[in-house]
């Protein structure tokens, strides 16, 4: 079975293999298999399924900015923008250096979100100034920045579909 | 001083060299100026917060030597940053500086022609 854009429909052994995955992308087939109760073959030859249909994005790390002395300050943006322009100022602030992530919103007015990281106050309003109000199509911004993490999550099976549950 | 620096001053720029009003870091109120005349008008009508946020880091000064070139009005502005004013005073003593200058501006004979 296949979904419309040429994507294969996932069993429930896919969504536990994609679940184990994401608690730990460098555990073993074998160790996944062992988990699972399954050969780790086929743990093999759905991951590269999924892999191929880039159901598994990529492999990454997540990285302590603290530990490693990262310093810096993160805000999250709100782009108030005419509907007409929101698209071409979503796709300019998807190319900024300082952008780390652009969302369209479902809202009365048609809003950007972007969250941005800057080295410092100045120079996270230095690129709001001359990089972001200028661009045409924006309205206004409003701008908070983040002063503490409470929880800082990934999209994962786990969270997002309650209705199966599948590791114990 | 002569036309072509009236003509300098006087200028529209393009909007990647307006100036942006903003009210505190990162929160823009809309506002853009592309000219001195611009300029004059939004100093009407913008959150008199922005004013204040603006006029005491520098940035009216940064934007009138960069932009406009207008050390004259540069001069001007940092008078009215020594008097310490707040909220409408500080509005009514920047227009009053800005618009001053602007008369003075167009009022000079020259070529140039200004479009309103």
């Amino acid at each position: 079975m296949k979904f419309k854009n040429d994507t294969p429909a996932l069993d429930a052994t896919d969504y536990k293999i994609l679940e184990l995955l994401q608690e730990d992308s460098r555990q073993t087939y074998t160790a996944i298999g062992k988990r699972l109760g399954i050969a780790h073959s086929t743990v093999y030859d759905r991951i590269k399924r999924m892999e191929e249909h880039t159901i598994i994005k990529k492999y990454t790390a997540l990285v302590d900015a603290e530990k490693i002395g990262a310093k810096g300050i993160t805000a999250l943006m709100t782009v108030y923008t005419d509907p007409k322009e929101s698209e071409k100022v979503a796709a300019k602030l998807a190319k900024a250096r300082q952008v780390l992530e652009v969302y369209s919103s479902l809202s009365e007015e048609l809003q950007i979100l972007a969250k941005v990281f800057a080295e410092n106050q100045e120079s996270l309003h230095s690129f709001i100034a001359n990089s972001v109000a200028p661009l045409p199509g924006v309205l206004r911004i409003r701008t908070a920045i983040l002063t503490k993490t409470f929880k800082e999550d990934q999209f994962s099976i786990r969270n997002s579909m309650n209705e199966v549950r599948f590791i114990k | 001083m002569n036309t072509e620096t009236n003509s300098k001053i006087l200028q529209t720029v393009p909007r990647e060299k307006a100036f942006y009003f903003f009210t505190s870091i990162g929160n823009y109120t809309g506002a853009s100026a592309s000219s001195l005349k611009e300029f004059m008008e939004r100093i009407n009508e913008v959150n008199v917060k922005s004013l204040e946020f603006h006029l005491y880091r520098g940035d009216f000064e940064k934007w009138l030597t960069d932009v406009l070139e207008d050390p004259e009005l540069v001069g001007e502005i940092k008078k009215v940053q020594r008097f310490n004013l707040t909220g409408d005073a500080l509005r009514n003593q920047l227009y009053v500086t800005v618009s001053r200058r602007y008369k003075r501006l167009t009022s000079q004979p020259s070529s140039f022609q200004f479009k309103t």
